[in-house]
């Protein structure tokens, strides 16, 4: 049965199309059809990220207007022939997406794929409440550090009380992902921790995803950073909670904090 | 560069104070989501009782609430209209009650 998966966090900036992108990819690589879906109307980056920007062709609002169907709006990943992605629009007025239009095109894509992974916009305004309303499930991004911490609550909120699932009395499933974790400033008292975060938010941890080059190697080039180097950190920290995702029991490691030469020199030990 | 921080001497570390700054904001952030905004709520009543007795122009009934550390005040000010002769002169029924609230 389908899924419909929000990416939100609240505060921008924290790693939502990145982690669209990268558990999109995973999915599809583990023989899922995965649809990702950019909600950022006005400010779209997921085609970037994803290396498409050059065939978008119609969008999102195009489609809720009527004036092209989902499969003309749809494009097809060129490296994974089970991935899809549906565009944000870059120009159109934001308030084009309505609320009946987005149930109408996540009940369509229900029929055709596996997962719908909406990546959602910064903020708690329409784009953010209309991505989540529909979900099924939830990932809520978030950095170790404080204002990230107080929006990803915010969100929480949010999902438990304007959604579809909480209008019906249910709820929807959420999943915690720490992104930008540093274990060895979390271990010198710089960082909040991953005990901290889930002591604070009181939500099931999905994965940790170090800080890492990668992450921006893989955006430069638009490649999922699971797909443009799937050995390193940040990959196979997607790649373990896209398989969490899928119902497998992988347990959540702390990354291995990677020391740097001032650490070596002075003996610093990273927990 | 600070040469004690250099061999070794470390600053005093800064999670535990951003842990205990966020759980003592998200106890209070928590206890008042779901409530209807409190100022809202009481302009729209004020607004409602008052236009029983004078026209208002609901754009001139301003609620404010300003928090102190003690006790925290709320300003209501209302600007009546000079239309109807039974209400003479721009009356400000202001008032500054002073309300507990935490």
């Amino acid at each position: 049965m389908a899924k419909v998966m929000v990416v939100t966090s609240g505060k921008g900036g924290v790693g939502k199309t990145t982690t669209t992108a990268a558990l999109g990819a995973a999915l599809a690589q583990m023989g899922q059809k995965v649809a990702v879906v950019d909600f950022d109307v006005g400010l779209r980056n997921l085609d970037l990220v994803m290396g498409a920007e050059r065939r978008v062709v119609f969008d999102f609002i195009n489609v809720v207007q009527g004036i092209a169907n989902l499969s003309q709006a749809i494009i097809r990943d060129k490296r994974l022939e089970n991935l899809w992605l549906l565009p944000a629009s870059q120009t159109r007025d934001k308030d084009a997406l309505t609320d009946e239009g987005v149930a109408k095109i996540l009940a369509e894509m229900r029929t055709k794929f596996d997962w719908i992974i909406c990546d959602s916009p910064a903020g708690i305004e329409r784009g953010a409440t209309l991505a989540m309303r529909y979900a099924d499930e939830a990932i809520v991004v978030t950095n170790p550090e404080v204002s990230s911490v107080r929006d990803s609550d915010r969100i929480i909120g949010m999902l438990d009380s304007k959604t579809a699932k909480a209008a019906q009395g249910e709820q929807v499933k959420k999943h915690l992902l720490v992104t930008r974790f540093d274990t060895a400033r979390a271990a010198r008292g710089e960082m909040l921790t991953i005990e901290d975060v889930l002591d604070i938010l009181a939500t099931p941890l999905l994965g940790i995803i170090p800080e890492s080059q990668d992450v921006l190697r893989a955006s430069n080039v638009g490649s999922p950073v699971t797909l443009n180097d799937a050995t390193s950190a940040p990959a196979r920290a997607y790649i373990d909670a896209a398989r969490r995702l899928m119902g497998e029991d992988v347990p959540v490691m702390v990354p291995v904090a990677r020391k740097g030469l001032m650490d070596r020199l002075l003996g610093r030990r990273a927990a | 560069m600070n040469l004690q921080r250099l061999f070794g001497g470390r600053a005093a570390a800064s999670a535990p104070v951003a842990r205990e700054r966020l759980q003592i904001l998200l106890a209070h952030e928590r206890g008042l989501r779901g409530q209807p905004d409190l100022l809202e709520l009481l302009r729209a009543e004020i607004l409602t009782v008052v236009s029983r007795h004078v026209a208002l122009d609901p754009e001139k009934v301003i609620v404010k609430l300003e928090r102190g550390n003690e006790v925290s005040t709320l300003e209501i000010d209302i600007e009546v209209p000079n239309v109807a002769e039974r209400y003479v002169g721009t009356a400000r029924l202001g008032s500054n009650a002073a309300v507990t609230m935490r």
